[in-house]
């Protein structure tokens, strides 16, 4: 899990042109929006791409993106969960 | 006759320099790709906005040019922000973020566009960017044109400032595509609040070369 996550910060500074954050930056179970890393709502859709394009999985139901993307580590559960 | 207005200040990005009412700022190799260049000058002036980042290579010249002008010429703060109007113009429109959207869509099979790129995909969004920076409210227009041409730039301002529609412009040109870049933003106001350069086609010909 610890391997994915640090990959996953990776692909999100990089996907979200992060330019000024490193992954050392990033908390593991701190929020993505809001008062984390002050994402917006095209970031929640870029994520969305993310994982698509990157995992191969699909967010089919826009409501479970609230809990998904609560923070790195729910990513990286949700990835582990769903993976093709 | 119609009162005259005044450019009040100007700030031009080309060929690795910045020039602020005429003096030379940031400057870098001529050669340097336009994309660092641009990155390394809103570092030297320590713009600090993290949305830069997430800007399109148009957005974030227009930005670095926008902040220096408005840095040498604090108009945010003696006008209503509903009074200060936004006219740019330009010649790529948004092709180079244009150009990356099209690589995105273009296979099939691996077809992933990105909603942050396609969000740039316009060339009037440059102005959007300023106005939320600035917070400013006014009247706001994008042309296309070939080259910078100051005779309808000096008369599309008058009329504005000369009709009520704003009391102060910030204005200019902004183009960037295929590594060229070209910045010129000047303010220009009913008084004389900075350079007092008479706002002229002749002047703006003379200030944007």
């Amino acid at each position: 899990m610890d391997e994915l996550i640090d990959k996953l910060k990776g692909e999100i500074i990089e996907q979200l042109n992060l330019e000024d954050l490193k992954k050392e930056d990033i908390d593991n179970d701190g929020p993505l929006f809001g008062e984390g890393l002050g994402l917006d709502s095209i970031d929640a859709l870029e994520l969305i791409v993310l994982l698509e394009k990157n995992y191969g999985i699909k967010v089919a139901n826009p409501a479970d993106g609230k809990k998904i993307f609560q923070s790195v580590r729910t990513m990286a559960q949700y990835i582990q969960d769903n993976k093709k | 006759m119609a009162a005259p207005n005044y450019i009040t200040a100007y700030a031009k990005i080309r060929s690795g320099k910045v020039i602020l009412n005429g003096e030379t700022g940031y400057s870098a190799n001529a050669d340097e790709p336009a994309a660092d260049f641009v990155k390394a000058a809103y570092k030297h002036y320590e713009l600090n906005y993290p949305k830069f980042y997430k800007m399109d290579q148009l957005c974030r010249l227009a930005f670095v040019c926008s902040e220096l002008l408005l840095r040498a010429n604090k108009v945010t703060a003696n006008y209503a922000t509903e009074d200060i109007a936004i006219i740019v113009a330009n010649n790529a429109a948004s092709l180079e973020i244009d150009t990356e959207h099209q690589s995105t869509i273009a296979d099939a099979d691996n077809y992933f566009p990105s909603p942050a790129v396609f969000v740039y995909t316009l060339p009037n969004i440059l102005i959007g960017e300023i106005a939320i920076r600035n917070s400013i409210k006014g009247e706001n227009t994008f042309f296309i044109f070939d080259t910078f041409d100051p005779r309808f730039m000096n008369s599309y301002i008058h009329s504005m400032l000369n009709t009520g529609r704003a009391k102060c412009c910030i204005a200019g040109w902004v183009d960037f595509y295929e590594n060229k870049y070209d910045a010129f933003l000047y303010t220009v106001e009913q008084t004389n609040n900075g350079l007092g350069i008479a706002h002229t086609e002749e002047q703006l010909n003379n200030l944007y070369k």
